[in-house]
């Protein structure tokens, strides 16, 4: 599907090949339904009980929250946002790269993004998902949160600020959220529909006939399909840049040194291309070695990705360095002690931290023997995903913890509270992501039958 | 009460039960009902019990038209029918005084239908002035303290005032000339009681009276009677004085009792212009106390050293002979700009030593003030009336006790086995009855222990210091049955009136109109002491004066949130910040940064201190400014037996507290212990970091350059992204707070407190940085580690007028007023703390947790219903008591007025600030004191540079050092 322009002259010539061996349509569905279809392994149920297990700690750490008060973390005065900010940032981040490889590479033609979309969308929803938690649960009284939200109401009289950058995220969150599961949804009508033509009890049948909305593969279907793929494309384009902006205005209009600063929309998308790509990393890898998804996610598929990181990462480390020269060059004394502070104050640890993760790590991928390796590049998927959790831990807790007047400084230590959340949050993205594997087909079969070799396509059978 | 069946009533009906034991009428469980309802509900129910209920009813509305005093009668009842005149839910306030530390101070106490729930200061009184210290508006809350003593208790059983009076009648009426008795008490200021205690001496001639505080001014007495030949009290006028000099005295701190000294001091540091006049005021002491920050120049010195400092000032303005002890060069110095600065000033000129001082410091002062021409001038004298030492007699009534010579001892109030020095061992005596507050140390060493009434459930009286006397009238029925010690004493020596209304009514048997006026002013006229003519005569001093042993000195200090441990058990006081260390919930042993390199030891490690045998174990904390090889110990803390909130808080510094050497000791061992422990500070920075802050300068700088304050940031011109509100018609509120006078006593944190209904959050959280006062008091350090100076600045909400709060929040929970209000509509907020984040004065504050979760209900009785208690989850902040100024408004539409007048509406914080600090009111009104305050060239605003236009302002701090020491 979606062979927009590109003849297939041209996908012979990409080299190395997107698809690996020589699959045929059938073989391709056979193996990614396959998956889903076969008999459960015992890996996954294993793997499963013990991330749901974690997910079931999230939640009793977030009834714990919500029966005692903020409180249970750590936040204090000064530092108002901790963890809960953080992680809420680190989640959208990931989130990106989903949205970024479907619509944006989509729009680029890079045919290399087939195998690995629909993974990385799932995972945007996934992380986006996690990420809905802190907004909520992050507030003094969650159970009121409603009213962040425009809804008619008589007896409060209660009308939102829309001067608050908290409002935007609302919209921008939550737009978000919804375009990019209308767009993965939509992307994963035709192989639902080979799911139901291939299901062999009624469950199966009825579920994935609903859930395939009655394709048939028609030619009409297929030009509604690709326009409106192409649409939802189209919109979700903006909301890769858009969402992270917004969120970053949550910290720039603020007054708070070490927020109040006009580069964090550009440096926040980049961020969270940056952490998002290597998240989608550290999941491929892992269900590219399990699933034998080798011949389909290909290491070209991961070195482009890897590239991407390599500019994303030094990106958010030219902003680094950005941002202090700014700050020396402002005057403005605040400014100028927070970023001091930040490198050599009492939160210089996690700075480091954060500057070897993000800064020196993507470097590496400068080296092509590096950038192909399947443990070097699983290892600095991690660092960067510690990095980049770090990179907003350190804009929030350090720009917090010593602003304007020394009498009111003070120091974050998180509480277990806070940590099983966080943990919790990870459980509960690997479950959604485990079921999403058992249920859902993990590669989008028609668009990877589309850059299959022309010689292939005879042998092929299946929902087409 | 309905439910049980009321014996003797005649009640007919249906029978209920309690419970099995009421069934059977169980003499057990008769007297767990009488324990409950107490003796008097459980006589109001017996016999011709509906009667007795309406014919007090009939005398409760009789008397209601009686709303400038509170009515005498005995049992009050609930309204379940209106008084006269009487509008619930309108605040009254009433006169009344608390006796504290020897004296007492007036004050106004706000009731809401019956409940006291605000202390403020009576401006009509003498030593109050319209303002009360932070203790005196925390005494509301022991009122309330859950963990009072709650009846008789007699060998640690429950038991009852007939119990008690039978046994007294029986132990008492064999006591015969009374050599075997023994009466402890604080020290008396109430003429009433002394009536009593006449009454009882004279019924038993050998009996004797022991009066003790653990903070006390013996040698300053001593002093007296060195210099003078007789006991007197000295009156220091620091309002009058130009240059004053303190030697080791804390006047404006922990060693006064009372406002008076701050109002008098702060007076001589009003400024309006660069024409100013300020008093030079110089400080001699070992530990950093309030007195030292607010000075123009502090010497730090060890306590025993202060002596030949003394001796050296008096031979340099020619009253004593010369010693020459001084050998250090800048002492040395030090004392030759004093000594220019005092005899450029005679008469207007004054030294005061502190009461941890030796007699012959004191002496010393009085022979310079004598010398200066200071006498009658601004120091005046009174005579103090059968004046005994008492760290003398407790000694004395200990060492009577261990010889067995005592049978009987009664102590009136206090808590003298905690607070005696570690020498006096009370506890052998064979019957020890106790009258007190709390169940604290004394009440579990005594055989009898007796509740006391509250003062603010007493009917009393008391002198202040110039001899004034005041009315103690009862804002509430006493809630745990308590009584008051002349009460009690009346009671014992069958005095004849037993009730504490008759014995104060007919003690001064005033005219009815007099006595009324009396209650409603919190003073009766005409009772002020008369001054005495002195002269001071050099022979009787010491030939040589004493220095400090070699070694390291420990000195005593009353904790300025405890005091001497009374206010132990009291949330606010234990979470008020110490004005110099910062600490809450704990003391520390301070010393200096040279000592502590010298021993080794950081903030937080354990210090064994050694002397005579006793031990005590403290965390040190590194005090900048303290006088090396000398320690600084807070008294109060470590309580063992006490209440829930103070016990085992901190450390009993009194373990190393001998009768020989109350106030400073030496020869103490000095050791470490290699154990940590963690002391909860509200302030963890304490340098300005060069940041214009708090602006301060020197006179002479203020006269060259009176616009320093403005010069100090450079403020761009700014723009507003939103349009701005132009804040040009009403009532538009600011504040001025004068660095100047303000002297960092933490008052207006506590009137705060008491006003806002401000929770207590406990040590774990103000670990984490959760404390929720509204107005903080700011410290920070200026200047050289081991002698730096302290800069104070109170820190409410600077109601910004472009408030960066206002526009992240979400829900359009804080939002501005017309009357430049930053206004926070608790309802509304759901918590997100993006304001909070977004205040570049962080002066709001979020709950966490449900800090009133376990509140006892009977704390809960001192909220106040004008302002909001607030939920969990949601932010708070100072509101410029936004209830007060709503009832302003009110009152002035009420009147058919049609504005405001300035300072008809006062924060509580102004009320309450001794030194005149804070001014609040309508800054377009050009004739307002706020406004003028504001035109001033010291006005500043913090962070303006910001943009955020601040209504809170401040008037730069303004020094006036010595061109001598400059």
């Amino acid at each position: 599907m979606a062979d927009l322009a590109l003849g297939q002259n041209v996908l012979n010539e990409v080299n190395p090949q997107l698809v690996l061996g020589h699959p045929t349509y059938h073989s391709i569905t056979e193996q990614v339904a396959g998956i889903m279809e076969g008999k459960t392994p015992r890996r996954w149920f294993l793997a499963i009980s013990f991330t749901s297990s974690i997910t079931l700690m999230l939640g009793a750490m977030l009834t714990y929250l919500l029966v005692t008060g903020i409180g249970a973390w750590g936040n204090n005065r000064p530092v108002y946002w901790a963890w809960d900010i953080t992680n809420f940032v680190f989640w959208i981040g990931i989130g990106h790269a989903g949205t970024l490889i479907s619509a944006i590479l989509f729009l680029f033609r890079q045919k290399w993004r087939t195998s690995i979309n629909r993974s990385a969308e799932a995972m945007t929803l996934f992380a986006v998902a996690c990420a809905g938690i802190f907004p909520l649960f992050h507030t003094g009284r969650p159970w009121r949160a409603y009213w962040l939200f425009p809804l008619p109401n008589l007896d409060l009289n209660l009308w939102q600020n829309f001067r608050s950058p908290l409002i935007w995220d609302v919209f921008a969150v939550s737009t978000y959220a919804t375009v990019s599961a209308m767009f993965w949804f939509v992307g994963m009508v035709p192989d639902l529909a080979t799911l139901r033509d291939r299901a062999k009890n009624k469950i199966r049948q009825v579920t994935f006939g609903v859930l395939s909305l009655g394709w048939r593969g028609s030619a009409r279907h297929w030009r509604h399909y690709e326009m409106a793929y192409l649409i939802l494309a189209g919109l979700s384009t903006p909301l890769v840049l858009s969402v992270h902006t917004i969120v970053s205005f949550d910290f720039a209009t603020s007054v708070i040194p070490g927020w109040h600063t006009t580069i964090f929309p550009p440096y926040f998308v980049a961020g969270a291309i940056f952490s998002g790509f290597a998240m989608v990393m550290t999941l491929l890898i892992i269900a590219r070695w399990t699933l034998h998804l080798e011949n389909l996610i290909t290491r070209k598929h991961l070195e482009n990705m890897n590239k991407i990181m390599l500019a994303t990462g030094s990106i958010v480390g030219y902003a680094y360095a950005t941002e202090f020269f700014i700050a020396w060059y402002s005057g403005n004394p605040y400014e100028r002690f927070t970023f001091l502070n930040r490198a050599l104050g009492p939160y210089a640890w996690a700075y480091w931290t954060m500057i070897t993760c993000n800064v020196v790590t993507p470097q590496l991928f400068w080296f092509k023997k590096l950038r192909t390796s399947i443990p070097v590049m699983f290892t600095l998927t991690i660092f960067i995903n510690i990095g980049m959790w770090f990179e907003r831990f350190v804009i929030i807790a350090t720009s917090l913890h010593r602003d304007f007047l020394p009498s009111s400084w003070g120091y974050f230590r998180p509480t277990i509270v806070d940590i099983l959340t966080l943990t919790g949050t990870f459980g509960l993205f690997l479950t959604l992501f485990l079921l999403f594997a058992r249920f859902l087909p993990m590669i989008a079969m028609a668009e990877v039958k589309a850059v299959v070799s022309n010689q292939n396509h005879h042998a092929a059978e299946g929902a087409q | 009460m309905s439910l049980i069946k009321i014996e003797g009533s005649g009640v007919t009906g249906r029978k209920y039960w309690r419970s099995l034991d009421q069934l059977a009428a169980t003499p057990e469980f008769k007297t767990w009902v009488e324990r409950e309802f107490s003796e008097d509900a459980a006589g109001m129910l017996t016999g011709k019990s509906r009667r007795t209920v309406l014919k007090l009813m009939a005398a409760s509305f009789g008397l209601a038209g009686l709303t400038a005093c509170r009515r005498p009668e005995a049992n009050i009842l609930p309204m379940a029918k209106g008084i006269e005149d009487y509008i619930p839910g309108q605040a009254y306030y009433y006169a009344t005084a608390m006796p504290f530390g020897g004296t007492v101070s007036g004050l106004l106490v706000e009731t809401h239908d019956g409940r006291p729930t605000k202390i403020e200061g009576n401006p009509d009184h003498p030593n109050s002035l319209g303002a009360a210290s932070a203790l005196a508006q925390a005494s509301v809350l022991n009122l309330y303290d859950p963990d009072r003593a709650r009846q008789v208790t007699a060998g640690g059983q429950p038991s009852s005032w007939d119990a008690f009076e039978r046994f007294a009648t029986d132990h008492f009426g064999k006591a015969g000339d009374g050599s075997s008795i023994r009466f402890l008490s604080e020290r008396v200021t109430s003429p009433s009681l002394d009536a009593v205690r006449k009454h009882a001496l004279g019924k038993w001639p050998k009996a004797q009276w022991v009066e003790y505080e653990a903070v006390n001014d013996d040698q300053a007495i001593e002093g007296a009677q060195l210099a003078f030949g007789k006991a007197l009290r000295a009156h220091p006028q620091y309002d009058k004085a130009r240059i004053i000099v303190a030697l080791d005295a804390d006047f404006i701190g922990v060693d006064s009792h009372t406002v008076l000294p701050i109002k008098q001091y702060s007076k001589g540091r009003r400024i309006e212009g660069p024409d100013a006049n300020l008093n030079r005021l110089y400080a001699v002491e070992s530990n950093y106390t309030l007195t030292g920050a607010a000075a123009d120049h502090r010497l730090r010195m060890r306590g025993g050293d202060v002596q030949a400092f003394a001796r050296d000032l008096a031979a340099a303005v020619g009253a004593a002979p010369a010693l020459n002890v001084l050998s250090d060069g800048k002492q040395a110095k030090f004392l030759k700009a004093i000594v220019k600065d005092l005899k450029a000033h005679p008469g207007k000129s004054l030294v005061v030593a502190g009461p941890r001082q030796p007699a012959a410091v004191h002496a010393l002062a009085h022979l310079i003030n004598s010398a200066l021409g200071n006498l009658g001038e601004t120091v005046t004298f009174t005579e103090v009336a059968g004046w005994t030492p008492c760290v003398a007699a407790m000694k004395q009534l200990a060492a009577e006790i261990g010889r067995g010579e005592v049978q009987t001892l009664v102590i009136l109030g206090g808590n003298p086995i905690y607070t005696a020095a570690a020498d006096v061992d009370l506890k052998k005596v064979p019957t020890m009855i106790a009258l007190g507050l709390d169940e604290d140390e004394t009440a579990s060493a005594a055989k009898w222990h007796l509740p006391e009434a509250h003062y603010l459930e007493s009917w009393s009286d008391g002198r202040c210091g110039d001899g004034t006397a005041s009315i103690i009238q009862p804002m509430i029925e006493p809630l745990f049955n308590g009584k008051t010690a002349a009460e009690v004493l009346a009671l014992i020596s069958d005095y004849k009136d037993q009730r504490g209304f008759d014995i104060v009514r007919n003690y001064w048997a005033l005219p009815e109109k007099t006595w009324r006026e009396s209650l409603h002013n919190g003073v009766i006229a005409g009772t002020k002491a008369p001054e005495v003519k002195a002269a001071a005569d050099v022979r009787r001093l010491p030939a040589a004066a004493s220095t400090a042993a070699p070694g390291i000195e420990v000195g005593f200090f009353p904790s300025a949130a405890l005091y001497d441990g009374r206010y132990a058990n009291n949330g606010w006081m234990q979470e008020a910040p110490d004005p110099m260390t910062k600490l809450v919930w704990g003391n520390a042993a301070l010393l200096s940064p040279a000592t502590a390199r010298q021993l080794g030891v950081a903030d937080g490690d354990f210090l064994a201190i050694t002397r005579n045998g006793a031990t005590l174990e403290i965390p040190a904390q590194i005090q900048p400014g303290h006088a090396d090889n000398s320690i600084s110990l807070s008294l109060g803390y470590g309580r063992s037996k006490c209440g829930r909130v103070g016990r085992n808080v901190g450390f009993n510094s009194g373990a190393l507290r001998a009768s020989e050497s109350f106030w400073y000791a030496s020869g103490a061992d000095v050791k470490t212990t290699g154990r940590k422990f963690t002391l909860a500070s509200t302030q963890h920075h304490h340098s300005m970091e060069g940041r214009p802050i708090v602006r301060e300068a020197t006179l002479a700088e203020y006269k060259t350059n009176p616009k320093f304050a403005g010069e100090m940031v450079e403020t761009p011109e700014l723009f507003s992204l939103y349009g701005e509100h132009k804040y040009d018609h009403g009532y538009q509120w600011g504040m001025a707070i004068d660095l100047t006078s303000c002297i960092g006593c933490n008052a207006c944190m506590l009137a705060c407190q008491a006003e806002n209904n401000i929770p207590v959050v406990g040590k774990d959280q103000v670990l984490r940085g959760r404390e929720m006062h509204w107005i903080r008091m700011d410290r920070y350090y200026t200047g050289d580690e081991n002698d730096p100076q302290v800069v104070y600045q109170g820190v409410p909400c600077m109601q910004c007028e472009n408030a960066p709060c206002e526009n992240v929040c979400p829900v359009a929970a804080t939002v501005h007023s017309p009357e430049g209000l930053n206004d926070m509509a608790y309802n509304r907020c759901v918590g997100t703390r993006y304001c909070a984040n977004n205040c570049p004065y962080k002066v709001r504050r979020f709950n966490f947790l449900n800090f009133h979760k376990d509140l006892p209900e009977i704390e809960k009785l001192v909220f106040n219903p004008d302002a909001t208690v607030r939920m969990r989850g949601v932010m708070e902040k100072c509101n410029y008591c936004v209830q007060r100024i709503q009832e302003g408004k009110i009152k002035a539409k009420a009147d058919g007025r049609r504005a405001v007048r300035d300072g008809e509406i006062q924060t509580a914080c102004q009320q309450t600030c001794p030194a005149d600090a804070i001014v609040f009111g309508d800054t377009l009104d050009p004739n307002s004191r706020v406004a003028k305050l504001k035109k001033q060239d010291r006005n500043y605003a913090m962070l303006a540079e910001l943009n955020v236009r601040p209504r809170t302002t401040y008037l730069a701090k303004v020094r006036n050092p010595s061109p001598e020491l400059g």
